[in-house]
C-alpha cells in the first residue's frame, strides 16, 4: 500500500524532492495566507461591529 | 420554494454561515486523503519520475482557476442585469480565490517547467493565456477597489470580468490550437483518462478538496462583504476603519 521503501526515500522523491516540497510547501504558505487575510477581516469586523452597537 | 428567496443577503448569510464550517472540514479531510494517495500510496510515473506528482495540486488549482473565472463572469453578469446586490458580492469574494488558484496553478507549473521541460518559464499559449488570467482577476479587483460608489464599481467591474470570459476557453483549448510546449490534456470529459487509476484518484480527489477549500473561502468572504456593507449604512456615527474597507473593496 505504501509505494517508498523508507522515509528518506519519500522525502528525496527520487531526486525531485527540492521541486515537489517547494510546490506543495508554497501552495500550503498562499492558502494559509488567504486563511489569514480572511480570519484578519473577521477579526476586524468584529471591532467594528462592537464599536457601532 | 421561492427560487429567489435566497437572493437577499438576510436569507443567504445564514444559510452561507452554515455551510463555511463545513466546506472547511471537507476541505481538510479530502486533502488528507488524496495527498495520502498522491504522495504516499501512488507509484513513481516511468516519464516524468517523481516530479510528476505536482499535478496533485497543479491540475486542481488550474481547473479551479477557470471555473471559479466562469462562476465569477456569471455572477457579475447577474449583477449588472439584475441589480442584484448579492450577486455581485459574490462575485467580489470569488475574485481573489480565483486569482489565488492562477497563481497556485502558475507557480506549481514553473516549479514542474523546470525538471521536465528544462525551463521555469516560457511565452508558451498555455502559459501565456493563464497569466492573462491572473491579470484579469486582479484587474477586477483594481477596478472595484479603484470607484468609490459600491454600485458603479459592481458594474464597471463586471463589464471587465464578462470581457475576460473570451479568455478561459483560449486557455483551455490552447494546447488544442496552438503547438504547445505544455502537454495536451490527460483528463476530458468525453474519453477515459491517460494516467494510472491510483493517480487519477488522487488527482479527483484533491480536485474536491479545492472545491471545497474555495467555496468555503469565496462564501466566508461574501459573508464579510455583507457585514462590511451593513455596518457601512450604520456608519454615519462611527466611522469605520479605513483599512477594513480597503481590504474589503
Amino acid at each position: 500500500m505504501i509505494y517508498w521503501s523508507s522515509l528518506s526515500d519519500f522525502i528525496a522523491m527520487g531526486g525531485y524532492g527540492g521541486f515537489v516540497w517547494s510546490a506543495f510547501g508554497l501552495t500550503a504558505l498562499t492558502i494559509i495566507l488567504e486563511i489569514g487575510q480572511l480570519w484578519w477581516q473577521r477579526k476586524q469586523l468584529e471591532e467594528a461591529e462592537r464599536g457601532q452597537r | 420554494m421561492n427560487l429567489f428567496y435566497y437572493a437577499s443577503p438576510h436569507t443567504f448569510a445564514p444559510l452561507a454561515a452554515q455551510l463555511v464550517p463545513w466546506c472547511f472540514r471537507l476541505a481538510v479531510l479530502l486533502t488528507l486523503v488524496g495527498l495520502f494517495i498522491g504522495l504516499v500510496m501512488a507509484p513513481t510515473d516511468f516519464q516524468q519520475g517523481d516530479a510528476y506528482r505536482i499535478i496533485f495540486i497543479h491540475v486542481p488549482a488550474a481547473w479551479m482557476s477557470m471555473i471559479i473565472y466562469l462562476v465569477m463572469a456569471f455572477w457579475a453578469a447577474v449583477g449588472l442585469a439584475f441589480r442584484a446586490r448579492l450577486a455581485s458580492m459574490l462575485a467580489l469574494a470569488l475574485a481573489p480565490t480565483g486569482a489565488l488558484m492562477t497563481l497556485i496553478a502558475l507557480f506549481t507549473g514553473a516549479i514542474w517547467g523546470k525538471p521536465t521541460w528544462g525551463t521555469y518559464w516560457v511565452w508558451d499559449a498555455r502559459l501565456t493565456s493563464e497569466l492573462i488570467l491572473l491579470f484579469l482577476y486582479l484587474g477586477f479587483l483594481s477596478l472595484h477597489g479603484a470607484i468609490e460608489d459600491t454600485r458603479r464599481a459592481d458594474r464597471s467591474a463586471a463589464v471587465l470580468a464578462i470581457v475576460g470570459v473570451v479568455n478561459v476557453p483560449i486557455i483551455y483549448f490552447s494546447v488544442r490550437w496552438w503547438n504547445t510546449l505544455h502537454q495536451g490534456a490527460s483528463v476530458t470529459l468525453t474519453q477515459a483518462p491517460s494516467m494510472a487509476t491510483i493517480m487519477f484518484a488522487a488527482m479527483m480527489i484533491m480536485t474536491f478538496a479545492f472545491w471545497a477549500y474555495c467555496i468555503g473561502a469565496a462564501l466566508l468572504r461574501c459573508l464579510h462583504l455583507i457585514r462590511l456593507r451593513e455596518l457601512e449604512a450604520g456608519s454615519s456615527v462611527n466611522p469605520l476603519p479605513p483599512v477594513l474597507v480597503r481590504e474589503l473593496r
